[in-house]
């Protein structure tokens, strides 16, 4: 018999549920001679991994724009378009919303309704108003005629922060599921599984957007 | 702007007869299957059983029906190809050019994506979780939503034959070729739509595979104690979650440009077609390892148990699949070398197709030691593996060959190119899945299949193989370019019409497989496999009953050695009983059916076929109806069903008994024979 499954038998013989219960000692992550990691990991860990596939999503977006930024079509390029206050405030928009996101987590940890629906509703609040400082750079762009359709690069900048865009929006829709999903739920266990998903797309759309903020804004500028 | 879109009466194929018969051929069978469900009353017990099981199980068979019904489909499409080339020399054929090019589109199209990737991911289904020793995958209902997302795909590309047209591309959509100013048609549309539909559904298996592997597991299986077929299902889906967003992304990027007019690929505008093909095969290339590793792993457990040894160079087995798993990325510029990246380039992507050699290399000798010295039985599962290696080992070095990318610029784009990759697709995946598919056959449904028509079926597809596709090495050296509706050169023709004899060879080999499901079904009752161990087995899938319980294992098992199973069971014939005492049996939390994927997989056909023809009021409607389905999951309360605790017991106990009297008569065996062979 093998150190750890005598060290799990010793604990609280958690094979015949299949799941170690997710409180009290011992904990098992999933390695080794452990035995299944108790759900919140599974589910955390699964999202993780999604977070990771929709990473390499955006850097094919990522790579497309670098290769096309030159692609100008007798165009306009990135340091005639962009507008550094507009991105500005959109940065800290989104920053901000992270942080009242991460205020929402310890809510929920606390199972603090109240708080938990006023963090999310800023949150959402400073989401929207992030999507709408985009829209309306999307719409200036477009009435100066420098739409996606008119070049490359363009295309490129449009599908590139466009995509973080859908991601956003796709974001509200879900944070707005579970801001009607608390009160009507409670703190269950499935419950704070989901928020704890959320909050991790929350922030990874943050780090995408610092790649954007760099990549498509900062280094636009410097780029002749 | 009307109410249909794109849609009128003229989508339907009604001055080209082939494609209409067929498909009302196919729509016939459907409703007749349908009426006979129906009125055979199987309604209810399909829903419950199957459409709403989040099953590991059930879900597995379901992925391996739809890659046999789709593999069908492609292989009447290949037939059709042969024909067509070995008619049409100096003559125009039986195919019309917009016909043949819709055909090799979706042959390339079904035979990867619906045939072969289902046929893996619906193995992985059925035994990863077996032999990990644990009771379901981590995410059993996305696992549902995964298979009836890549269903609603096979849907939507057999709809073009009947409603408007396919892809006249090929497999991958090139373009500029496939921009709208060439292909104004809803063909490719149907591709990135099907495929996008689908890719969600293999993205979902990824992440949900890669989670089992890592974080569930039976206590006591270390890394070091994987079984090798998990190994290579965790290589093949991590290489998922690595490769199918840029899947994803690139065909976004061409419908973008096909939708709304955007620059990436097209000739105006800036656009750079050279960037779809970079992306398609930092896809493509990792997706033809997707594939094959699954099969490596199959092979491992096959060789490993019909040689009665454990599996040779396990340790090395793991660092050639890893490294597969990381290379894999590293060559796809391979693909397209005569792109004119240069000389540099193309050297450093040529030595690293190369290097990706050795540990395939690594591999094959591994599977010759593992023989070397064991006690072979030559089942049909171990004649596939056989076959795969010798036919493997040719197609492997043929590529080895187009590496070399002065060599590819002569053989770029030729049938030598396509007879490479048909000899180590079909060599190795599609051998892989077959004996994949005879070996575990027996633990998905309780008993095992012909050998003997397994063996015939074995053969013919051996021999059809290479009297198919040994020609198209030769008429390929002699500079036929793939792809063509016809053709003026007198010294293809006797080989094209070899091929044809092939390709109707391989058919007598699927209707040997058609006649082994039959003739095995028919005389079920005396192939029963009444100990759950039917080969002798190695690893966990065989510690439990055939077909398995709802709950695979009644307590998990507790690994302690590489090859669990064969540990307890040594033990158990040098105890002469059982090594564990009747557990305590105790309830056991299942996840709840949902019809969750199969309503989900509904909406994205509704939305794929209205985005398709542009009816923009559907795809609306589509979305909303998913976005609903997924609130109406999120909002259910009870979730997991209890199976008592006198069910377990039950279920464990017939178990329990049918092995103990395996291993009495085992002993009393052997007492009566003392001076056997050992």
């Amino acid at each position: 018999m093998s150190a750890p499954s005598t060290a799990l038998r010793a604990g609280r013989d958690p094979y015949h549920m299949g799941h170690v219960p997710a409180t009290g000692e011992p904990e098992y992550t999933g390695h080794g001679g452990g035995g299944p990691a108790p759900k919140r990991i599974v589910v955390g860990y699964g999202f993780w991994i999604f977070i990771l596939s929709d990473v390499i999503l955006f850097s094919a977006f990522f790579a497309t724009y670098t290769v096309l930024i030159h692609a100008r079509n007798g165009g306009p390029g990135p340091r005639e378009l962009f507008d550094l206050h507009n991105t500005a405030q959109e940065t800290a928009c989104l920053l901000l919303s992270s942080f009242t996101c991460g205020m929402a987590s310890l809510a929920v940890g606390r199972r603090n309704l109240l708080w938990t629906e006023i963090t999310l509703a800023l949150t959402g609040l400073l989401g929207v108003t992030f999507l709408i400082l985009e829209l309306h750079e999307f719409l200036g762009l477009v009435a100066r005629g420098a739409g996606p359709t008119h070049s490359a690069f363009l295309t490129a900048f449009f599908s590139l922060v466009g995509c973080h865009g859908v991601h956003v929006s796709a974001g509200l829709l879900w944070l707005g599921t579970m801001m009607a999903q608390f009160p009507a739920k409670g703190f269950k266990e499935s419950i704070r599984h989901r928020y704890l998903c959320f909050s991790l797309f929350w922030h990874a759309l943050d780090i995408i957007w610092i790649g954007i903020f760099t990549v498509v804004y900062l280094i636009g500028f410097l780029t002749p | 702007m009307t109410l249909l879109g794109k849609l009128t009466w003229q989508a339907i194929p009604f001055q080209e007869p082939l494609p209409l018969l067929s498909g009302a051929a196919v729509l016939i069978i459907m409703i007749a299957v349908l009426a006979w469900v129906i009125v055979r009353g199987y309604v209810p017990y399909l829903w419950r059983e199957w459409i709403t099981s989040v099953d590991h199980k059930r879900i597995g068979i379901m992925y391996c029906i739809l890659a046999g019904v789709m593999l069908l489909r492609g292989f009447i499409d290949a037939i059709m190809m042969r024909t067509q080339q070995a008619m049409a020399y100096n003559a125009p054929g039986f195919l019309p050019p917009s016909h043949f090019d819709q055909i090799f589109s979706a042959h390339g199209t079904i035979m990867i994506f619906f045939v072969a990737m289902p046929f893996v991911i619906g193995l992985m289904n059925v035994i990863v979780p077996l032999q990990l020793g644990v009771r379901d995958v981590a995410f059993p209902t996305l696992n549902s939503v995964s298979f009836w997302l890549t269903a609603a795909g096979a849907l939507l590309v057999n709809l073009s034959l009947v409603v408007g047209e396919f892809d006249r591309t090929g497999w991958l959509p090139y373009p500029p070729l496939s921009e709208l100013t060439y292909s104004p048609g809803v063909g490719v549309d149907y591709y990135c739509w099907s495929l996008q539909i689908s890719g969600i559904g293999t993205l979902m298996t990824g992440i949900n595979f890669v989670t089992t592997i890592l974080k569930l597991r039976a206590p006591g299986m270390h890394y070091s104690r994987m079984p090798m077929f998990c190994w290579t299902a965790l290589a093949s889906n991590l290489l998922i979650v690595a490769a199918f967003p840029i899947l994803t992304a690139c065909l976004a990027m061409l419908l973008l440009d096909r939708y709304v007019g955007f620059h990436f690929f097209t000739d105006t505008g800036g656009g750079n077609s050279m960037m779809f093909m970079n992306l398609i095969w930092a896809w493509g290339h990792p997706e033809v390892y997707i594939l094959v590793l699954p099969a490596f792993g199959i092979y491992s457990e096959v060789v490993s148990t019909f040689s009665s040894k454990p599996l040779f160079g396990y340790r090395s087995m793991i660092y050639a699949t890893m490294a597969i798993c990381i290379i894999s990325f590293m060559v796809w510029l391979h693909h397209f070398f005569t792109m004119g990246a240069g000389a540099d380039v193309n050297a450093i992507f040529g030595i690293a197709s190369m290097i990706i050699a050795v540990p395939t290399g690594v591999k094959i000798f591994n599977w010759l030691f593992t023989m070397y010295g064991g006690y072979v039985r030559f089942t049909s599962p171990m004649l596939w593996s056989i076959g795969f290696m010798v036919t493997f080992a040719i197609g492997g070095m043929t590529g080895v060959l187009l590496a070399v990318p002065p060599a590819d610029f002569q053989l770029h784009n030729s049938v030598f190119l396509v007879a490479h990759f048909h000899n180590v697709i079909i060599g190795a995946v599609l051998f892989g899945v077959f004996a994949g598919y005879t070996y575990w056959f027996p633990k998905a449904f309780g008993f095992v299949l012909d050998e003997r028509l397994g063996k015939w079926a074995f053969w013919l597809w051996l021999i059809g193989f290479w009297v198919a596709w040994g020609p198209g090495y030769v008429v390929g050296l002699e500079g036929m370019t793939r792809r063509l509706q016809h053709y003026d050169v007198a010294e293809w023709h006797p080989w094209l019409v070899l091929a044809e004899w092939g390709v109707l060879i391989i058919l007598l080999g699927i209707v040997a497989q058609i006649a082994q499901i039959v003739v095995s079904i028919r005389t079920r009752e005396r192939r029963r496999d009444v100990t759950g161990d039917p080969w002798d087995g190695r690893n966990l899938e065989w510690v439990t009953s055939s077909p398995p319980p709802a709950f695979n294992f009644a307590v998990l098992p507790d690994v302690t050695d590489q090859e669990p199973y064969w540990d307890m069971k040594a033990r158990a014939r040098e105890l002469g009983q059982l090594t564990r005492p009747e557990p305590q049996y105790e309830p056991i939390h299942m996840p709840r059916n949902s019809p969750t994927g199969f309503v989900t997989a509904f909406f994205a056909v509704v939305t794929g076929f209205a985005l398709i023809w542009h009816i923009w009021w559907l795809v609306l409607l589509g979305l909303a109806g998913a976005y609903a389905t997924f609130v109406v999951f999120a909002w259910r309360d009870h979730d997991e069903i209890l199976i008592p605790a006198e069910e377990v017991a039950r279920l464990d106990r017939a178990n329990r008994a049918a092995r103990s009297a395996a291993l009495q008569h085992r002993q009393l065996r052997r007492e009566s024979q003392p001076e056997s062979h050992e």
